[in-house]
């Protein structure tokens, strides 16, 4: 580049880029499609190959701070569970984050027109996930033995007849927690029933080995796997509204990496003339 | 005798959990829930030590007037706040304390997680240079990777998105099982040294 | 009169006639009722009923042949109703229904040591019930004092303890092992003698997680080695925890390592403290104590998420020096691009044996790489095996 010693990007200008280009795409219309992965159709296609009044449990483990990841997900699948006619069984196993899934689970029952306690129950939040996984494969009601509103499970009309592990359809946990690694181990490992997860895009390539073995019937990673969720479900939102950010801003990264790489190679000839 | 009979209680539990492994009866199994309520219970004891090192640190701070004693008074208020607005107010919706909670925790969480964007860009910047030969390999398989993960990139360059699958799914997985192997045996040697006392850094 | 006998006769006839009629209708609604009511569906075959293997008992496993009619759609079976009964004539109580296509079913409900009888009927689309299987039983669920799945599991585990256990021996005996060079533990001592000249203090984080993670224990190795050389140099270093389980053995950790340099005097408790144990609170104090007391050298080794890359980031603007080490591969890739020496994965682990020298660590250190290699070994096998469709091999090693 011209200068004495080439050109330096100050981080300053690196980070007024990154918020412009994480800024401006929100005032653009978002992208038409996504293109779907297996490893996230096959739990869209599950869930839409069960019966209306199948019970789908849903443990939600994640806090406000990866509520723009993982909160789609949730959106996304409870639409899909809903519109499907399917009950809901929702755990929160963060303490952080109990209060944010009640909101979302409670926002979306009033767009369905669900009733709680005949199409959904929320049990909230316990300690100790690793524990109160192995408990639920007896009987929910020893971690739980109320809901999270004090309602003893017992006088919960969907909770007649619904022990365990064997009385859901299937479980998908939407999880930005290590949490995963104890219910591959501790739920479907010990109580084999069928198991997917949703996790942050960080932490899902973790988990394609868990895939390939049979352990996990699907997979949805990040904003990305949301977004094709939502595609799937027939209701975009913040998710695919996401992809034109995440694209724009990983084009920026990547020419911010080759810009670097440039001035790299330039510098690197100007020492050794 | 002060160390020997620490040593000897972690040698008894450490054997006595790895043998539990083992043993699916149910007397087993009531031995491990014992174990882990009282790891709770000794859990929440703890938290006790750590709110009083905190308050000691922060008071002291206050006292010797160090730089930055303004920040030690707001943590004081704000733990002082919490722990009473729980205690007076509860902790259910309408309480003052979760009101704290959702107007300050969740978005200055939410605030220090976002940071994670702009420090990525400024790390990649830095970072990812053509130095040698892994180090290309590294540079060509993030950029590929980023790539083929957002709708744009797939319209750019036709076909990223297969290379970016199979290297998320083949090499990528191939070193996560191999680092897992190692990590696995590293663990397993770690433990073994603390059981038997080859190694305890926690008793000195 | 003869009018009256004739009247007598008249409803006989009629009656005689319209029997052939009545017949008919009968007849034929007989018919369109038997179209109606499908026949019920026939009792699933082969019912067996045997003590879950492997279990914490109070388990049964049940297992069937399905309904010869399960896939008729006239009788349809819809229903497997499953009945248990203390005593082979019974009564049976209903206790399951299991939908079609399902020939097995785990009862959690029974209590050890009693006797147990089952049978299992079918109910069909036209809502009969079949008369019932043969009854299966009788059969006592127990517990088991090994779970026989987990035999290969404990023939390795014991097999590494065996090699760990020979190997110390024969470092203790004057073996030399070759360790390879790991540029981030050789980094230490310059690390810290980096920050005696600047006269900085040096920042450890033992990580984000609790004293139990096996990460968290191979930091409390290095901070007492970094602790011990401090003292030497008379560098103050910090420790923030985010457990306070972590936080009181880390202070025991610097208290002793002062102790064993023979300088007490300079230990400060408060240099080891509490945080909180919130992810991101813990990450924004820490931050503000790198760009506040501007630590020469910073040390991440233990288990770190998704802030790993905020306080690596926030210590490069602070201009330390930075070696991490940490067991999470997901922010390996963080530390590696940010830090100017990363320790990986179980070169974390083999921190204490790398800078100490001591046999026994040395020895548990090559018990790892001997297990690295009969689990390249086993791998390879299995994968010659399964292609020659020899499963048994790579079963006999299945975690279930």
């Amino acid at each position: 580049m011209a200068g004495t010693r080439g050109f330096q990007l100050e981080r300053h200008l690196v980070f007024l880029l990154i918020f412009l280009a994480v800024l401006v795409p929100l005032f653009l219309p978002a992208p038409k499609t996504v293109r779907v992965t297996p490893e996230v159709k096959s739990v869209y296609d599950r869930i839409e190959g069960l019966q209306a009044g199948e019970i789908v449990m849903l443990p939600c483990e994640y806090d406000p701070s990866m509520a723009a990841e993982m909160s789609p997900m949730t959106m996304a699948v409870l639409r899909q569970c809903f519109r499907k006619d399917l009950r809901v069984l929702v755990t929160c196993l963060v303490s952080n984050g109990v209060s944010l899934v009640e909101s979302e689970l409670r926002q979306m029952a009033e767009e369905w027109g669900r009733k709680y306690g005949e199409d959904y129950v929320y049990l909230g939040y316990k300690p100790y996930p690793g524990i109160v996984i192995m408990a639920m494969g007896e009987d929910f009601r020893v971690p739980f033995p109320t809901d999270y509103y004090n309602t003893p499970l017992d006088e919960i009309p969907m909770m007649k007849g619904v022990k365990n592990y064997q009385n859901v359809a299937l479980v998908l946990t939407i999880n930005s927690t290590s949490g995963i690694d104890y219910w591959i181990i501790y739920g479907t490992g010990r109580y084999k029933f069928p198991l997917a997860c949703a996790s942050t895009a960080v932490m899902a390539p973790n988990y394609y080995n868990y895939l390939q073995s049979g352990q996990l019937f699907g997979l949805i990673g990040g904003l990305r796997g949301a977004a094709e969720y939502e595609q799937l479900v027939g209701h975009p939102g913040k998710a695919v509204k996401g992809m034109l950010v995440q694209s724009v801003s990983h084009i920026l990264i990547v020419a911010l990496i080759l810009l670097g790489n440039v001035i790299f190679i330039v510098e690197r000839r100007r020492r050794r003339s | 005798m002060q160390r020997e009979l620490p040593r000897l209680i972690t040698l008894v539990t450490g054997m006595f959990m790895a043998i539990q492994y083992f043993i699916p009866h149910k007397h087993s199994e009531q031995f491990y829930q014992t174990s882990l309520d009282w790891l709770i219970i000794v859990g929440i004891f703890s938290i006790v030590l750590g709110i009083a090192s905190l308050v000691n640190l922060h008071v002291n701070k206050i006292q010797r007037r160090d730089a930055g004693t303004k920040y030690s008074y707001i943590l004081l208020a704000g733990l002082l706040y919490m722990i009473l607005s729980a205690i007076l107010t509860g902790t259910d919706q309408q309480s003052f304390f979760m009101k704290g909670y959702i107007a300050v925790l969740n978005p200055i969480t939410s605030t220090m997680f976002a940071l994670l964007a702009f420090y990525i860009a400024s790390a990649a910047f830095r970072a990812f240079r053509a130095r040698s030969l892994i180090a290309t390999i590294l540079l060509v398989s993030a950029v590929v990777v980023m790539l083929g993960r957002v709708p744009a990139g797939e319209d750019l360059i036709p076909g990223i998105a297969k290379v970016s699958d199979w290297l998320l799914n083949v090499p990528n997985m191939a070193a996560k099982r191999a680092i897992s192997i190692g990590l696995g045996l590293g663990g397993s040697a770690t433990a073994l040294k603390v059981v038997l006392g080859i190694e305890a850094p926690h008793l000195r | 009169m003869h009018r009256h006998r004739r009247g007598r006769g008249l409803p006989l006839v009629a009656a005689l006639a319209l029997l052939p009629l009545l017949l008919l209708q009968a007849s034929a609604a007989l018919a369109e009722n038997a179209a109606e009511d499908p026949p019920a569906p026939r009792p699933p075959l082969d019912l067996k009923a045997v003590d879950t293997p492997n279990d914490r008992g109070e388990s049964v496993d049940l297992e069937w042949r399905p309904s010869p009619d399960e896939a008729d759609p006239a009788a349809g079976a819809l229903l497997y109703l499953i009945e248990r009964a203390q005593a082979q004539a019974g009564p049976f109580e209903r206790i399951a229904d299991a939908p079609a296509g399902t020939t097995a079913y785990t009862d959690n409900s029974v209590r050890d040591e009693e006797t147990y009888y089952y049978r299992v009927s079918t109910t069909g689309t036209g809502g009969g019930t079949s008369a019932p299987s043969a009854v299966a039983g009788p059969v006592r669920s127990t517990g088991q004092w090994f779970d026989l799945r987990k035999l290969a599991t404990l023939i390795l585990t014991f097999l590494f303890c065996l090699t760990v256990m020979v190997l110390i021996r024969a470092a203790r005996r004057g073996k030399t092992f070759y360790v390879r060079p790991i540029p981030g533990l050789s980094a230490v001592d310059e690390a810290i003698g980096r920050a005696t000249e600047m006269g900085k203090p040096i920042l450890f984080i033992p990580g984000i997680s609790v004293a139990s993670e096996v990460a968290t224990l191979a930091a409390f190795t290095l901070l007492g080695r970094v602790a011990k050389k401090t003292a030497e140099y008379q560098t103050p270093v910090l420790v923030p925890c985010a457990d306070p389980i972590v936080m009181t053995i880390a202070q025991e950790i610097v208290k002793s390592s002062y102790l064993d340099a023979g300088r007490p005097e300079l230990y400060r408790q408060e240099d080891v403290y509490f945080v909180t144990q919130d992810q991101f609170s813990y990450t924004a104090a820490v931050n503000g104590v790198m760009l506040r007391e501007r630590p020469a050298t910073n040390f991440y080794i233990g288990k770190f998420y998704a802030e790993s890359l905020v306080l690596a980031e926030t210590g490069n603007v602070a201009g330390s020096i930075q070696i991490a080490g940490t067991d999470e591969i997901t922010q390996i890739p963080f530390f590696v691009a940010a830090c100017d020496y990363t320790l990986i994965g179980e070169e974390l682990y083999a921190s204490s044996a790398y800078l100490s020298q001591e046999p026994p660590l040395l020895g548990t250190l090559k018990a790892q790489d001997f297990g690295k290699a009969v689990g390249a070994i086993l791998i390879v096998l299995g994968v010659i095996m399964a292609a020659f469709g020899q499963t048994w091999f790579v079963d006999f090693f299945r975690v279930q």
